[in-house]
């Protein structure tokens, strides 16, 4: 079995107090369903994971209907200076990982 | 003669009726898995989604559900269900009043022409939906 991809985030370096931020999340996967005749069989992420300063800030389930590549756009408005983590698990259990920090002046 | 007619229209029909019943059934079921018995009430999600999709299996979809995302007033899940795809699910998005809106992007698979239905679940229990009718150009290779 082969690894998940490194996943690629775009998110602000900086922030003001009280700004809100767009953060763009981006993990390269097939998502085979394995409903396809003579497709490979299934390879899919069930799992993202978006905490921040180590609280849940978002979860997501995966099902069919996910495309692949999933890519998923949110907002948070930003306090302090923050660490924000990013795990997706596919079914197996494997898991991809990434983490960024926005700083508030 | 007439007997013999009816029979065969019946025989047509009886596939694509057996089809549909069980497509309604897998929704039903995937919403009651969702959001269980809630009432659920049309209106307060803004959901963007092109009327034509060239590529079935990219169709970018946003959704914004009204709420102020405070602790005591804020969306605690988002539903995403494509209702003729093979299976209906799509995604379920769980929020928290981290998130500064109650709003989502994701990128969702669609087998052909279809309504996709969006619920909100609000943190005192309450369910909004939201519906769009898309056209698919090229079909999202899902079986």
């Amino acid at each position: 079995m082969s690894t998940l991809s490194a996943p690629r985030i775009r998110i602000p370096r900086s922030a003001r107090a009280g700004e809100v931020i767009e953060i763009r999340s981006l993990i390269e996967h097939p998502m085979e369903t394995g409903l396809r005749h003579d497709g490979p069989r299934r390879d899919m992420l069930t799992r993202l994971l978006v905490r921040m300063n180590g609280e849940t800030v978002l979860a997501a389930e995966f099902r069919n209907g996910t495309s692949a590549n999933p890519y998923h756009v949110f907002f948070v408005r930003m306090d302090r200076t923050s660490t924000f983590d990013f795990t997706w698990t596919d079914e197996a259990g494997r898991t991809a990982r990434a983490e960024a920090r926005v700083t508030v002046a | 003669m007439m007997t013999r007619r009816r029979s065969l229209l019946a025989l047509a029909l009886l596939p694509a009726a057996a089809a549909a019943t069980t497509a309604d059934d897998a929704l039903a079921a995937a919403m009651r898995e969702a959001v269980g018995d809630a009432a659920i009430t049309d209106g307060g999600i803004t959901l963007r989604a092109p009327t034509t999709a060239e590529n079935g299996g990219q169709v970018p979809v946003t959704i914004l559900a009204e709420s102020p995302m405070t602790a005591a007033d804020h969306v605690t899940a988002i539903h995403v269900f494509a209702t003729a795809n093979p299976t209906p699910g799509v995604a379920s998005f769980r929020l928290t009043p981290l998130l500064a809106r109650a709003e989502v992007q994701t990128r969702i698979r669609l087998a052909e022409a279809q309504r996709i239905i969006v619920l909100a679940q609000m943190n005192d229990g309450r369910v909004r939906r939201a519906t769009a009718e898309i056209r698919v150009t090229t079909g999202g290779c899902l079986t």
